[in-house]
């Protein structure tokens, strides 16, 4: 998605050289990705590989200087969540995103995701609702196809900061899978205002929820 | 289930009982003597378990979000409208447990008879089970590392009392590890039919099921096909057509065509699907894709 597909991992003297994504080498990325052989290859691995893997890319990667380290995680509450966690709480502050879509579904599994942040002592910087309504280029009549409502209810039944909805964009997708930057080619995107926002709001609310 | 250690070699490995972390844990020495390496006998018990269900299908996708536990949900209810086919449907998505849900079957519980773990029945003919089934709240989390999920997928297999089967639906959580590792594992003796493959239409998605595709061909497990879900939306409003999803490298029909693996068929992105599965009521739509 950050168009860096097919680059390599560099050795340095303090460990892997993340990849730089844009010119100004404000964003680096580390990925299982670049590891493998070709974008079809499965990694087909149980837990205790996975686990060693995500502890060597916390510890074993030269980061160097970072003001913020976003990490993504597949679903579920197992044990990439735990490995992250161990592997980054020495490192604090460390907070979590959670990130649902509008639909009784999605937030009946997000709620076990609060639960593990509850548990694991995880402090919460708030919640995020993706596909959050779809508007008809045709007609501009806006539809909830995911249903609605669900992330403000998770964020008042949790107790955490609903940080806002990010609506369906076709053009979001498109520009991702194109390469383009999508901040650059689409700030009229109904999307780009909501991203906006809940960035905005994380840098400025973080620091003190995380202290 | 006991806890394995966190650096556990893993019971097969040559370090099995030897490794610094193995030390203190309970299966120590039966590691060591190289026992853990030898075949689990529950794979025979489950291949008894499964004489009398005469079709095992597994949903599979790369990628979370693509409807995978819909499709599944709507494929079983699709299938047990002929009241005279048994179905049955298992989730082994032991962290993000959705059937229920969509089954409308919260707050249901399972019971044990002599013969076993009874499903929980939403139709005559439709026998559900799932974690879910076994937490006390929605809140509740299950924080389990591999092996205890490995555990509970065993158990499903072996000690549920599926009883005479037509079809048994496995519907899996996204991706390509454990529970996906354990449930062709222990099916492996009792013949598994194959897997559906859910995606969506965008290149994102796809790739991922490439890799699935390949999990499948590594596990030698057969590809009954693909099914693109998601695939137009409908404007309720003025019924024009627009793609959600873009297919930017032509969708799920042009990998197919490439990989030379069937395409079940494509799926309307429908809002009303959202509301039905909250109040727990079905239409199914995937009645052409019964009997493929």
């Amino acid at each position: 998605m950050l168009r860096a597909q097919g680059r390599a991992v560099h050795q340095c003297d303090s460990g892997w050289v993340p990849v730089f994504v844009d010119q100004e080498q404000s964003i680096s990325l580390m990925s299982v990705g670049f590891l493998l052989e070709s974008p079809d290859e499965a990694v087909v691995w149980r837990g205790p590989k996975k686990n060693a893997l995500i502890k060597q890319f916390v510890s074993d990667v030269a980061w160097g200087q970072l003001d913020y380290l976003v990490v993504d995680t597949p679903p579920g509450t197992s044990d990439e969540h735990m490995a992250a966690v161990e592997a980054l709480r020495p490192y604090g502050p460390l907070g979590a995103l959670v990130v649902t879509t509008p639909q009784a579904v999605s937030v009946g599994d997000v709620r076990r995701e609060l639960t593990f942040c509850r548990k694991t002592g995880l402090q919460v910087v708030g919640v995020v609702e993706n596909m959050s309504g779809f508007v008809c280029p045709h007609c501009t009549e806006c539809t909830n196809v995911f249903s609605q409502g669900g992330g403000a209810e998770l964020a008042r039944l949790a107790g955490v900061p609903f940080l806002g909805s990010v609506p369906l964009d076709p053009e979001l997708t498109r520009s991702l899978e194109e390469g383009r930057d999508f901040i650059r080619d689409f700030p009229q995107s109904p999307a780009f205002p909501a991203l906006s926002s809940i960035a905005q709001k994380v840098l400025s609310e973080a620091p003190a929820r995380l202290s | 289930m006991e806890e394995v250690p966190q650096g556990c070699p893993g019971t097969g490995s040559a370090q099995a009982g030897r490794g610094a972390s193995c030390q203190g844990c309970p299966n120590q020495r039966l590691c060591a003597s190289g026992a853990g390496a030898a075949p689990d006998p529950a794979i025979e018990e489950i291949k008894e378990k499964m004489k009398t269900v005469k079709h095992k299908i597994l949903v599979l996708s790369g990628k979370g979000g693509v409807g995978k536990s819909t499709f599944s949900a709507h494929l079983a209810h699709g299938l047990a409208e002929d009241e005279n086919t048994q179905v049955a449907l298992l989730d082994i998505d032991i962290c993000g447990p959705s059937i229920p849900k969509i089954m409308g079957l919260e707050g249901e519980q399972v019971h044990q008879s002599g013969s076993g773990w009874s499903p929980v029945f939403v139709e005559d003919n439709l026998g559900v089970m799932s974690v879910g089934f076994l937490l006390s709240s929605p809140d509740d989390a299950v924080i389990w590392r591999g092996p205890k999920k490995n555990g509970m997928i065993k158990q499903f297999l072996r000690d549920v009392d599926w009883g005479e089967v037509d079809y048994l639906i496995v519907d899996t959580p996204p991706g390509t590890s454990d529970e996906h590792l354990s449930a062709v594992q222990y099916l492996s003796a009792a013949r598994l039919d194959g897997a559906v493959i859910i995606t969506t239409p965008q290149e994102v998605s796809l790739q991922d099921v490439r890799k699935e595709i390949n999990f499948c061909h590594k596990v030698k497990v057969p590809i009954i096909g693909v099914v693109e879900n998601m695939s137009v939306f409908v404007c309720p409003k003025c019924k024009k057509e627009s793609q959600i999803f873009p297919p930017t490298t032509g969708g799920a029909e042009v990998m197919c065509q490439d990989l030379k693996i069937p395409l079940l068929g494509k799926v309307p992105l429908d809002p009303h699907i959202g509301i039905q599965e909250f109040c727990g009521h079905h239409q199914p739509k995937e009645e052409h894709l019964v009997g493929s």
